[in-house]
Order: structure tokens, then sequence, then C-alpha cells
């Protein structure tokens, strides 16, 4: 009996490997192309995406898509290093364009109509492009953000303050906040995200300019300065919540729930905070979205947002372009926009009212980060484009947190954001 | 002859002497080659190269630049004179943790390890409390204590509530960096305090007994007979304390993140934000800089291995 086991097994195996042998070809040219998305969301995005996937894979049986939701820090530490091993997903929803500009894949070749996408999201597909000889289009624009204070009218009302109008400048405001904190009691006046980006909206109001011909940009100048120095001093006077830079040694921290939970009165946010706004605070207290504040030279926010970018190593591009076509179309992506309450970077789109489905605050909020994004000046699209914007953004962080913290001066703050600039610019070029 | 004898003989048949032992530790050579030895000949490799791209390929060879970029300082007591001062910051953030850190737990960890070796009331509770923390993941060592000193935690609201002002604990450089301090030794002490207590109770009472019948004071006792014959275990959790303490990161991490500014960023964190936080990765940077970590791992390692030869030669002697 034992003797006869390994015949026997041999014969199993054979007429295993036989059956499946003769399965396998029509299984594999019916199996469908596998999408993987890896997807973090501000609100909704993600469960918002996977409804119209589903959507789409009903009219599109040949295509599979998954949708992987991780937290931002995920995509942002990651899906780079994925990507270099060559092991990266198709698609995913990235808000730094230039840490992926090696593995992104220009769809031109496989889009239905790639004149379509020049025309409705040109403006912000140049975000997407290693520089002005890169013409190709390499991923959807989730969302289009514009940076914005975000204001506690219950707190101002009940301080009996007015909220600054438009064309109030940056002082008007930290003064405007700090007298409602004072009035009602609250740790502060004001909090900003902890990120570069949100301070470059001010500091570009305030006069920086970031670029220069020649070189590295060396990022610090006249208006910079003005900017972190006022900075520094709301933060050391109680007007700011040193909190939110300074407790945190590395990376981004949003303020939401300082904002939430009603401890300041003005929070400089964006857009992409609607839906948070919306579900967080409810009823809780009365919120609005105020003019973006002025400075000598301009009255703007930073714009921003994520795409879904896609990426060479794809083994599946006309089916990822397929999908992406289908999200790009403009009845799909009115929809889009307004199940996840963004707004659109889609520039028709951005000329008609959408069905956003928001309380009257929230619409009238959108209405004002919309008037907001008129107000966005050229120097602040190029700056969102830039390949070394995070490294511009990074050391303003870094090195202003320090300064807050009295680890270092401000001018050795200047002297080290210039320095970790040229620095990552160095290493950037190096092949 | 039985079942494992047979492939056994079949194998000495045809390998030649000495070659059999090879064939066992084989697999566990391979192990350790894939996943340790050769990262560290990658490491090397990449403390050479620079750059931002991942693979080795794609990296151009820059020779000592990293280490040189490193270690470049007009004054090394002073990071804001060097050109990469945030590593001089995490260098001298992570001496005075060491130094700190080791010296308070060693002397919490033999004190502790004197009285739960005592007959106390509720000693098996005590023990079991104090080693505890040890079972936690740091992770959530971090977040307990996130939790108690953040600005609207429960040490300040206990404050707020006994009508004092509250205090900014983890805003302030100085109390920030004490913190981490205490949150590691908490978290760790236990571990340490065991192996003490492993040590006391292989102290033979009968010199204790002699002691007493000489009518020596507890002090002396302490100071001639607990001491000399602790002296081996102590020096383990020294020297274990000291390399787990320079490698001290996922606690301090989730804690403070390196803040406020860099006054907690200690050196395994600076590697780690260099080669993987950081939107422009310098893995030549990180890989220089864990090299130089590993050398004084290594120094440790040799003193630990030293000491624990001395401390056998003394007790043959």
């Amino acid at each position: 009996m034992f003797a006869s086991l390994p015949l026997r097994t041999a014969l199993t195996a054979a007429t295993l490997a036989g059956l499946a042998g003769a399965a396998a070809t029509p299984v594999s040219s019916a199996q469908a192309a596998d999408i993987r998305i890896a997807c973090y969301s501000d609100g909704n995005e993600c469960p918002a995406t996977k409804t119209l996937a589903e959507r789409f894979m009903k009219d599109n049986a040949d295509i599979h898509i998954t949708i992987d939701e991780m937290p931002y820090k995920s995509i942002l530490e990651s899906v780079p290093v994925q990507l270099a091993a060559g092991n990266g997903p198709d698609i995913a929803r990235v808000s730094d364009f230039s840490q992926v500009a090696a593995y992104q894949l220009d769809l031109t070749p496989y889009l239905k109509d790639a004149a379509y996408w020049q025309s409705a999201y040109g403006p912000v597909l140049d975000w997407m492009r290693s520089g002005p000889d890169d013409h190709g289009i390499y991923g959807l624009m989730t969302q289009l953000t514009v940076s914005a204070p975000i204001v506690n009218k219950t707190l101002f009302d009940q301080a009996g303050v007015p909220i600054p109008a438009k064309g109030a400048t940056w002082d008007d405001w930290a003064a405007a906040a700090l007298k409602v904190a004072k009035a009602t009691k609250i740790p502060y006046g004001m909090a900003w995200d902890r990120s570069g980006a949100r301070f470059s909206g001010p500091a570009i109001s305030e006069g920086a300019k970031y670029f220069y011909s020649a070189g590295h940009p060396p990022v610090v100048d006249d208006g910079f300065k003005a900017m972190a120095a006022k900075f520094v001093k709301w933060n050391q006077d109680g007007t700011v919540d040193k909190d939110v830079w300074v407790s945190t040694g590395g990376g981004y921290r949003d303020a939401f729930e300082e904002f939430a939970n009603a401890k300041i009165a003005v929070y400089l946010s964006g857009s992409w905070q609607l839906a948070r706004l919306q579900k967080q605070i409810g009823d809780g207290f009365e919120w609005t979205v105020g003019d973006a504040p002025c400075g000598p030279a301009a009255c703007t926010g930073m714009p921003g947002g994520a795409g879904f970018i896609a990426f060479k190593g794809t083994k599946s591009p006309k089916e990822v372009a397929r999908f992406l076509d289908y999200l790009a179309s403009e009845p799909v992506y009115a929809e889009w926009m307004a199940m996840t309450s963004n707004l659109p970077a889609n520039v028709d789109l951005q000329k008609k009212k959408l069905d956003y489905k928001l309380s009257p605050a929230g619409i009238a909020a959108m209405a004002q980060f919309q008037a907001n994004a008129t107000t966005l000046t050229p120097l602040a699209y190029k700056l969102q484009g830039s390949q070394l914007s995070r490294p511009m953004f990074n050391a303003t962080v870094d090195r202003i947190s320090q300064a807050i913290a009295g680890q270092i001066t401000l001018d050795q703050a200047y002297e080290r954001i210039t320095a970790d600039v040229a620095d990552a610019a160095a290493a950037k070029a190096k092949k | 002859m039985n079942l494992p004898e047979r492939p056994m003989r079949w194998m000495q048949d045809r390998l030649p002497d000495g070659r059999l032992g090879w064939l066992f530790v084989g697999p566990n050579l391979a192990i350790f080659g894939i996943f340790t030895f050769l990262p560290i000949v990658i490491d090397f490799y990449y403390s050479g190269t620079g750059g931002t791209n991942l693979l080795p390929t794609d990296r151009p060879w820059v020779g000592s630049e990293n280490f040189s970029s490193l270690l470049a300082c007009k004054d090394y007591f002073d990071p804001n004179s060097c050109v990469r001062d945030q590593f001089w910051y995490a260098i001298w953030n992570t001496v005075k943790f060491v130094a700190l850190q080791v010296s308070l737990m060693l002397v919490f960890s033999v004190l502790t390890a004197l009285v739960l070796n005592r007959k106390i009331l509720g000693r098996g509770f005590f023990r079991a409390a104090f080693f505890y923390p040890v079972l936690l993941s740091p992770v959530v060592v971090a977040l307990i204590w996130k939790w108690v000193l953040q600005r609207d935690g429960v040490l300040n609201a206990a404050l707020v509530g006994s009508g004092m002002q509250p205090v900014e604990w983890l805003l302030n450089a100085r109390s920030a960096f004490g913190w981490t301090v205490f949150v590691s030794i908490w978290a760790h002490m236990g571990f340490y305090t065991l192996i003490l207590l492993a040590g006391l109770q292989a102290i033979p009472a009968d010199i204790y007994e002699a002691a007493a019948m000489d009518a020596a004071p507890p002090f002396r006792v302490f100071r001639r007979i607990t001491l000399p014959l602790l002296m081996p275990s102590v020096l383990v959790v020294l020297v274990l304390g000291l390399i787990r303490a320079v490698q001290i990161f996922d606690e301090v991490y989730v804690l403070t993140g390196g803040g406020p500014g860099s006054a907690t960023t200690y050196l395994v964190e600076f590697i780690y934000n260099t080669g993987f936080s950081s939107q422009v990765r310098q893995y030549g940077l990180a890989a220089a800089a864990s090299l130089l970590l590993a050398g004084v791992l290594l120094v440790l390692t040799l003193v630990q291995l030293r000491g624990m030869r001395g401390t056998k030669g003394n007790s043959r002697g």
C-alpha cells in the first residue's frame, strides 16, 4: 500500500496540473485588469471614489478596482518607497507631486480626449509636471483647495468684536482674534495648521517672492521675514496657539481639534476641512469663512490639493486611463466634487453651481472659498507647483518652530531655511 | 537503526569530515546573512552614496562626503555652528538623555529591587505592578503619557481642579526633555528591576546571617555584601540600559515627535527623519549617521563583554 502511494500521488498531481492547465487559458483571458489605488481622505474622498468606482466597474467588467484607504502619513512615507522598489500602486492620491515625479505615467496616449483634459484641467496639470518643457498629463486633481481663515462666529458675537472685513490685514485679524480670546476667556485667539504651505500665503501677502532668477530659491526675503517675525511674536504673546507648531517635533499637524473644541476664534486652514467642519461641529457653534487677509503685497491664500496620480509601474495603463477618463468627465467630476464637498479643479465647473449637500453654513463657506480662489496670486500657484515647494515648506516649519521654541534666533532660522533648501535642491540634483 | 538516524548516516557517509555541522547551521546562517549582514553591507554602501534615489544603481558615489558633512562643525558643543545642526542637536540630546536616564534608572531599579526582595505586605502585587509597563507596547506607553501630559490632559485637569494654573509640560524644552526621561524610566524599569531581583536572590543567605551575628549595620551590609555580589547583575543592567537608551525612538517619537523645536530629537529619530520622513530623502546621510550610531553601540557591547569577562574572572578567583 505504502509503496503505491508515490505513484498515486504523482498521478493525482498530474491530473490536477492537467486540469489547471486546461482551465488556465479561458480564465486568464476573462480575468479583469486589477487596478489598486492608494487613497487617503481629508473628509470622505476615498469612500466617495469607491462609490463611483463600483458604478464604473458595473459598466466595465474587465476592470477591477481596489481602493486601499490609508493615513496621509503612509502616503507620504510609504508610497514613494514602494514605487522605488517597483511594488507601488497603480494610482495614488498624492498631495506632494514632486516626491513621485520620477514614477508618474504620462497618460496622454491612453486618454480618450487629451485635449479635453488640457482645456478642463490645464492650470493644475502644471503642478504634476517636472518643468516648463514637460507637457505630460499625469493625473487628475481630486480637489482644488484654497487656504483661508475659518472663524468661530459665535465667539466673535459673544465678544462683540466684528469679523474683519474684506481688505483687513493679518495684523487686523490677529488683533481681533486676541480681543475675542480675552473677552471670551479662551486660551488663544488664533491657530495655523503646522504647515509651510499655510505660512506661505500670508508671507506672499506680506511681500515674499520665493523665486529668484539665479540659482536656488533663497526663500527668505524681506516679505518672508516680516511675516515670520509677526508669526513668532504672535506665538510668544499668546495670540496664536503655539502648541500646534511647537509641541510636535516634525511634520504636519492641523489645528482642527482646537477649533472644533472652541479653544480658538480664528483657524487658518482651508477648503478641504469643509466636510469635517460640517460633521464635527454641526450645531455646536456658528462658523464662517473669512476673506483672504491682506498684506502690503497681496490678499492671497495658497492653492493646493491632492490628485490621483497614475504610475509607470502599472500593468494596465489603458485601464487606469479609462478609469481616470471616467472620473474626469464633467458630470461624474461634478458629482464627485459634490459628494466630497470639494472645490472643482475643472475650470468649466468652477463657473457652475454644483449640487453640494451642505448645510447653509457649508454653502456660505463654499461660496467664500470660491471667492477667495479668485484672489490667489500667480506666485501662489507657481509656488505650489514648484519641485522645491516641499523642501521650502518643510524648512519653514522646522526652523520657525525652533525659533518659536527659543532654540534659535530668527536670524539663525533664516540662515538655516536658506541652507536647508539649498541642501535639498543639491540632493535632488544629484543623479 | 531508528528513523532519524537513517538520513543522518546517509549524509555522514557522503559529506567529508566536519561538514555536517555546516549543514545544520546553514539555514540559520542564510537567514542571518540575508536579514542582518546584507543590510549592514548595504548600509555601508549607501553611506558612500548621495542623491535621493532609493535603488543603489541609481545613486551616485560620493565617498566620505556624508560623513564629512555630518562631522563638519566649528564647535562641536554648539550645534548651531555645525553644517548639520540637527544631527548635533540629536547627538547632544542623546548624550544627555543616556546619562540621565541610565543613571536614574539604575538607582531606582536597585532601590526597587531591594524593597521587593524584602518580606513586605503585597510583595507579589508590587512585583507585578512594577513589571507591568514592560509588557506594554512603547506606542501605548507614549499615548498613555501623552494623554496625561498634553495641554488638556489628565495632569493639567488635576492641577486646574485643585485651583492651580495648568502647565505646558510638553511645550517647554526642559520639561519635555525631563518627561521623556521619566516616561522611558517608567516603561523599562520593571525589566531591569527583575534582573537585579534575580541577582539579589542569588546571594547566599548565610552571608547575611554571618553579618547579622557580627551586628553589622544595614548600610555596611549593603555596601560590603549586597553591592559587590550584585555587581554582575548591575553591569548587565548598566550595559543593556545604555544600549537601549542610545536607541531610544518609539516612545519619544509618539510622545513629543522630537519637539519642542528639536529639544527631544534623539539620534535614531534624526536618522528616521533624514531617511524616511523628510520629503527629500537623504538615504546616504541617514546611512552614514546610522553607522556612527552602530559604532557607539559596538563600543558599548565590547564594554559589556569585557566587563562580563572581568566579573567571571573575579568570581573564579
